[in-house]
């Protein structure tokens, strides 16, 4: 009796077991049906496939995904604008991907988000990734159902906060310069937070008087140069370093700061230039980089391309921060800081300690904290919800540089 | 006669050839596979059903802005304001569907009246360059450059200024529209729409048939060919180039309404997507004839789209569509002037 007891348990076990071999572990509800061993992937690119910034660290991600996990291809379409390819739209661009075999599209700029839509709407079997959107936010302002979207951005604001710390430790006028792309949710956040970053260093290690900071934003229009329709970046950056800003971040797709920093100094001139998105871009200009706080999409990608493999693709919204335990770690974090050749031993220091602070539950998102005009953005000791960060309406107090786009 | 005819195919042959061999050159320069280069574009013009109504797509404005140029060249203007008048008639669409978009009148009345104003904005433009030269005296080439950058300039300054979107001055463009303001597709995942096919090939026939079997098409012929016999003969001149200038420019428009209502539903900075140049292209390699200025424009369309499989299969820049394409303007031009040489007409005026 016991002996057929034990034999019918072992059979449910064994029954169930092979159940669970047959089916893989359960999908998720509301997963896509999974893309099996092989999966090919279209990514669209924004600008040139090489361009030492937002792109080309989209661009070595992908490849980093096609190097870590078996079956997987890459295709990919760069310059994907209307001013480079005229008479396209860029959910052509990712149907000519698909042709190619690609079951998953990856569009990786904010510019491209109208269109991402239209295509995931108008292809639901294929999986979809809008970096740097919002539209799948539950929690966002724009949610739409689109369950064959996921949105992945890095939270760059940690990234930019060191990019700040780096700025302020460095100048010698007080002024830094900040070269922004187009004014959107995204931009007056990751400027804001190069403010933040750069008075929390001019405050707390300088230990300097906050009004006598200034930190200007000049808007180029683009996320890179346009001839004729974007201010030239170069000619903004020429500006800056012109006017007494010795220090110019970049926010823009491409690297003009660093290499206008580059003409300047070769005049003599003392300057120094933040790059941007692009981990090797601290590599270059070793005389006046301080370093690049940069996306590293590597690891995301990797998970969602995998989840597309095993069937548990679901739609969501997810904002990355760096894995402080394994800071500037390429195989984990969605976000780090490579420090420049410029970077003084003693404003390293400075750095390296903020990472310190940062990691150890540093918020610089708290009050209080007021925007440009004035309004308070959170009281004293409040601290800023995702919501509040994501969708900054305005830039803060103390910076100078238009807030909205008139 | 036989004769000319079977020299004539031959020359345009050579042109054909010469056209190919320089472009494999290029090719080779840039160290591309020419065959594999030709048969991706092929492929990605006619290799599935979506892309060759991807070529369909840019057929449409394409064909509609060459219909529009037949006419001025015809009356012996080179109309190279076309780009302008295409932006300007995108920005009256844009402006006829944000303003009534709210109204609750019918879509479709909103699509016809948006269409009709783009229409109007593209005549407007074509009007400008046209008293420009009739009245003050600026060639067409001139006025028509200049008024392109104007009209560039006040699309930047419409999309980033008083049209941007709610505090975003963003290169996309304006806010999209809602699907019920965008001209019908075959289907929900085509970007072909139909009815723009249709207006697009009633517009080449309309100008063929005005062009070859009407008086007024005869008068601007012979304006076109010399203005002061024309004159003395008794054809108003101004009038004629003028309203060549208008019939053009509600094409151009037309192409603009198109792109907006059907291909970007919304203004996009480079919303002419250079049409209006690879039109003038067109009409020239199509010996300014109708008839064969839509089977060309297919063909320029065609490259266009399937060059695109370039950068993604060969990593080659998709540019070299616009290579092949300018060469053979170049060398049909060429060899129409041997042609001429040969017929013993001495050099071409």
């Amino acid at each position: 009796m016991r002996n057929l007891r034990k034999f019918v348990l072992l059979v449910a076990i064994v029954a169930i077991a092979l159940a669970g071999c047959n089916k893989g572990a359960p999908a998720p509800a509301g997963a896509m049906k999974a893309a099996g061993k092989a999966l090919t992937i279209g990514l669209v690119l924004v600008g040139p496939y090489n361009d030492q910034g937002w792109s080309q660290a989209n661009y070595d991600a992908v490849q980093y995904v096609t190097s870590k996990v078996p079956g997987t291809k890459m295709v990919y379409i760069d310059k994907a604008n209307s001013a480079d390819r005229p008479g396209t739209t860029v959910s052509q661009l990712a149907e000519s991907l698909m042709g190619q075999g690609a079951k998953f599209i990856i569009f990786s700029s904010d510019d491209m988000s109208d269109e991402a839509v239209k295509f995931a709407q108008a292809h639901k079997d294929i999986f979809v990734v809008m970096s740097s959107g919002s539209q799948v936010w539950k929690d966002g302002k724009n949610y739409q159902a689109l369950p064959n979207m996921v949105n992945i951005m890095g939270r760059m604001e940690l990234g930019k906060m060191i990019g700040g710390v780096a700025a302020a430790l460095t100048t010698k006028t007080g002024k830094i310069g900040y070269l922004g792309p187009l004014i959107n949710d995204e931009t007056r956040r990751l400027a804001s937070s190069v403010y933040l970053g750069a008075r929390y260093a001019w405050t707390n290690y300088l230990k300097k008087d906050p009004a006598k900071l200034q930190f200007k934003v000049t808007w180029i229009g683009f996320w890179f140069n346009i001839p004729g329709v974007t201010s030239d970046p170069t000619q903004v950056a020429d500006d800056f370093f012109n006017s007494g800003y010795d220090v110019v971040v970049s926010g823009i797709d491409t690297t003009e700061a660093v290499t206008e920093a580059v003409k300047y100094a070769a005049k003599g001139k003392k300057v120094w230039a933040v790059a941007y998105d692009y981990a090797k871009a601290s590599e270059v200009a070793p005389n006046v980089n301080l370093g690049v706080p940069y996306f590293n999409w590597g690891p995301a990608y990797v998970n969602t391309a995998k989840a597309a493999m095993a069937g548990t693709f679901v739609s969501h919204f997810e904002w990355n921060g760096p894995d402080w335990n394994k800071f500037n770690d390429p195989d984990s974090g969605a976000v780090g800081f490579n420090k420049g050749g410029a970077l003084s031993p003693e404003a390293a220091v400075g750095v390296d300690k903020f990472v310190g602070e940062l990691a150890g539950g540093l918020n610089l998102w708290t009050g209080p904290l007021s925007l440009q005009d004035g309004t308070e953005l959170l009281a004293s000791g409040a601290v800023a919800t995702d919501q509040q960060v994501w969708y900054l309406p305005q830039l803060l107090k103390g910076m100078q540089g238009q807030s909205v786009s008139k | 006669m036989a004769k000319t005819r079977s020299s004539n195919a031959l020359l345009q042959g050579a042109a054909i050839v010469l056209a190919v061999l320089l472009t494999t050159l290029v090719l080779l320069a840039a160290k591309a596979p020419p065959f594999a280069a030709y048969a991706n574009i092929v492929l990605g013009a006619v290799g599935s059903w979506d892309v060759a109504a991807n070529v369909l797509v840019s057929w449409v404005p394409l064909l509609l802005v060459t219909a529009g140029l037949l006419i001025t060249f015809t009356a012996g203007l080179w109309n190279i304001g076309i780009e302008g008048q295409i932006t300007l008639g995108a920005i009256f669409t844009t402006w006829m569907l944000r303003g009534l978009q709210a109204s609750g009148l019918d879509p479709s009345l909103i699509i016809s009246m948006s269409i009709l104003a783009g229409m109007a904005g593209g005549a407007l433009w074509a009007l400008l360059a046209g008293a420009l030269k009739t009245f003050g005296g600026v060639n067409e080439i001139f006025g028509g450059l200049g008024l392109n950058f104007v009209a560039s300039a006040l699309n930047l300054w419409l999309i980033f200024g008083p049209w941007k979107r709610p505090g975003v001055a963003s290169m996309s463009g304006t806010v999209p529209f809602a699907p019920s303001l965008w001209l019908p597709t075959l289907t929900e995942q085509s970007r072909l729409s139909p009815s723009a096919l249709v207006i697009a090939l009633l517009a080449i026939v309309l100008v063929y048939l005005l062009l070859k079997g009407t008086y007024f098409g005869l008068r601007l012929k012979a304006v076109g060919k010399n203005p002061n016999s024309a004159y003395l003969l008794g054809v108003p001149t101004w009038q004629h180039m003028m309203i060549s200038f208008a019939l053009c420019g509600i094409f151009a428009g037309l192409a603009g309404a198109v792109q907006v209502t059907s291909v970007y539903h919304r203004l996009i900075p480079s919303i002419s997507s250079g049409y209006g140049y690879l039109g003038l292209m067109v009409a020239m390699l199509a010996g300014f004839n109708a008839a064969v200025a839509a089977p060309v424009a297919l063909f320029f369309a065609a490259l266009n789209v399937g060059s695109i499989q370039l950068p993604i299969v060969l990593r080659q820049d998709s540019s070299l569509a616009g290579v092949l394409q300018g060469t053979l303007v170049l060398f049909v031009l060429l060899m129409q002037g041997v042609r001429e040489r040969l017929a013993g007409k001495g050099l071409p005026q």
